[in-house]
């Protein structure tokens, strides 16, 4: 669906991109994991064939971005960061004038308008202003937006950023039914469990470049112990505590408030702690997760 | 692509969102020419006139090319008010689809490219300008200011002389961070130009050196052009030189838009 060898972006004298690979396959959840600034927004702008790839080879439905820009975006879907609604208009009017971008008939789009408005649960909102929606209820629309014209291919750029919990599942439900019916999805994320919930595949970015690659299960298998145990002492000894377990479990790493202790067996590892004469404030024995991987891979946390 | 035109569908979005204020921006259209007509043609006017008239040597209306005033000052605020109707439509319009509700970043995600936005963009500009030009033109007809069937070109010169003031605006607008640099334009350049093109009052009456820089800004080119046509004497080589000079600005303002907004939007 998507392939890219060597992709570059620079802005000046800054790469944002650094010569990147990678390739989409259809219906697939494909995710592009990293901090903020790690490039995953010029690569997305990229393959929307809304910024053009400094070098290297991009190739989006098999089409070049530089020559076939209108008709790649034609099949395209696009749910930015920030969402583009018009805030004037009223939720089934930003459907339609979009729709018409598309050359859809007006007939057409009416008909999907309802549709998708059903589909984001919006329905019932059709007649308000955008600028009386909640957060949840504008990014809901902006992915609907995307949907009009049928699109085989879909990129969301941070989707549920800056939403709760509850209208985050939301989201991320409405996501898994469109893979359900054979859309596939290209999504960037800072959450690790919205990588982990959504993605069938990823890359983990960092600085521009790809430090990490396969199915969330197989980046933590091959990069993170099975489980994780985190340490929070009272007052520092953070750094002691790391050098006395250091070569009795599989791998330890220091961070701002906590230790993580890395190893087959989480409550083996807390015994051992108790017995070097530690007592934590508080202690957590968890399965390893895409976190792990990103510290690990970078040697940073996700979220700072 | 098949279909409508790229940037037809850009024009369309323009359009839909047009339709929830045409009410208030047709009733605007022709309250503002009245105003100004009954203000400036009628009341002021009627005193320029009249000393006009009692001039020793009784000169009569000759300063004003052998007509009253109202029908001297009609084509003047005709294509002053289009200069500033597509100043405003090229700024803050222009801002707003970029930063504030990010309508071009909108239309981009579709098929439509830069220069598509950029000349629907352009095309509703010189829709409104058309509808103004129209509205002006009727009621300076009402009013009794219109002497020839060649008024009617004035319509295309209202929106000629707004569009060459529309394309460096917008070319402007799309590497502006702020709606600072806007107002001082609209201070410095607009005004003036408003006020000293020869709307008003015959460029002759400025000082020698003044006249000259006058004959060089581009409303100067479009008062004459305008008040030609609704003279009747159209015809005439300086009326084409007019008509170049605008085109010009026109497509040189059309052609570092497309360079602006490329690097803006594109980048």
């Amino acid at each position: 669906m998507v392939s890219a060898r060597g992709l570059t972006k620079r802005f000046g004298s800054s790469e944002a991109v650094a010569g990147i690979d990678f390739s989409i396959r259809r219906g697939e959840v494909f995710g592009f994991l990293g901090p903020n600034g790690a490039g995953k927004t010029s690569t997305m702008r990229m393959i929307a064939c809304m910024s053009p790839a400094s070098e290297g080879t991009l190739r989006v439905r098999g089409l070049d971005p530089s020559r076939d820009g209108p008709t790649i975006r034609a099949g395209l879907g696009v749910v930015p960061q920030q969402d583009t609604l018009d805030m004037e208009l009223t939720v089934l009017d930003n459907l339609l004038v979009y729709g018409r971008y598309f050359d859809l008939s007006r007939r057409v789009v009416r008909e999907r308008a309802e549709r998708l408005l059903d589909f984001a649960q919006l329905s019932e909102r059709a007649g308000s202003r955008v600028d009386d929606l909640s957060g949840g209820m504008r990014r809901r629309l902006t992915i609907a937006r995307a949907l009009i014209s049928s699109p085989e291919l879909v990129i969301l750029d941070e989707p549920t950023t800056g939403l709760d919990p509850q209208a985050r599942h939301l989201v991320w439900e409405r996501l898994y039914r469109l893979r359900q019916e054979g859309v596939t999805l290209i999504v960037t994320t800072h959450y690790m469990d919205e990588a982990e919930q959504l993605c069938d595949r990823l890359v983990v970015m960092d600085k521009g470049t790809i430090v990490g690659e396969g199915s969330p299960r197989e980046l933590v298998d091959k990069h993170v112990s099975r489980e994780v145990l985190e340490v929070r002492l009272g007052e520092g000894g953070h750094e002691r505590l790391a050098g006395d377990v250091r070569g009795r479990v599989e791998r330890v790493e220091v961070l701002a408030d906590r230790v993580c202790c890395y190893g087959d067996n989480g409550d083996e590892m807390l015994a051992l702690v108790h017995g070097l004469g530690y007592q934590p404030e508080n202690t957590l024995v968890r399965r390893g997760s895409l976190e792990d991987v990103f510290l690990r891979l970078t040697g940073r946390s996700l979220v700072e | 692509m098949m279909g409508r035109p790229l940037w037809v569908r850009a024009l369309g979005s323009w359009g839909f969102r047009y339709r929830r204020t045409w009410r208030g921006s047709v009733a605007t259209s022709f309250a503002f020419p009245v105003l100004y007509l009954a203000a400036l043609g009628v009341g002021l006017g009627g005193l320029v006139n009249r000393h006009l008239a009692s001039q020793p040597g009784r000169p009569g209306l000759t300063a004003l090319g052998g007509v009253t005033y109202l029908v001297f000052v009609a084509p003047g605020v005709l294509v002053g008010s289009a200069m500033q109707i597509a100043t405003s439509e090229s700024t803050f319009p222009v801002m707003g689809a970029i930063k504030w509700q990010r309508l071009y970043e909108a239309m981009l995600a579709t098929p439509l490219r830069t220069g598509d936005v950029l000349a629907g963009h352009l095309c509703y500009i010189a829709s409104r300008l058309a509808l103004a030009s129209g509205a002006f033109l009727a009621v300076a007809a009402a009013f009794g200011a219109v002497h020839s069937p060649e008024a009617v070109v004035a319509l295309p010169v209202g929106i000629l002389t707004g569009m060459a003031f529309s394309t460096p605006m917008v070319a402007y607008a799309a590497t502006q961070e702020t709606i600072v640099g806007f107002s001082v334009v609209e201070r410095l350049v607009i005004v003036p130009l408003f006020l000293f093109s020869g709307s008003f009052f015959p460029i002759a009456q400025l000082p020698g050196a003044l006249q000259l820089v006058a004959e060089l800004t581009p409303l100067y080119h479009g008062v004459a052009l305008a008040r030609a046509c609704m003279l009747g004497h159209l015809v005439t080589l300086s009326s084409l030189g007019h008509a170049g000079y605008l085109l010009a600005l026109v497509a040189v303002g059309a052609w570092a838009a497309s360079r602006t907004y490329r690097a803006r939007l594109a980048s």
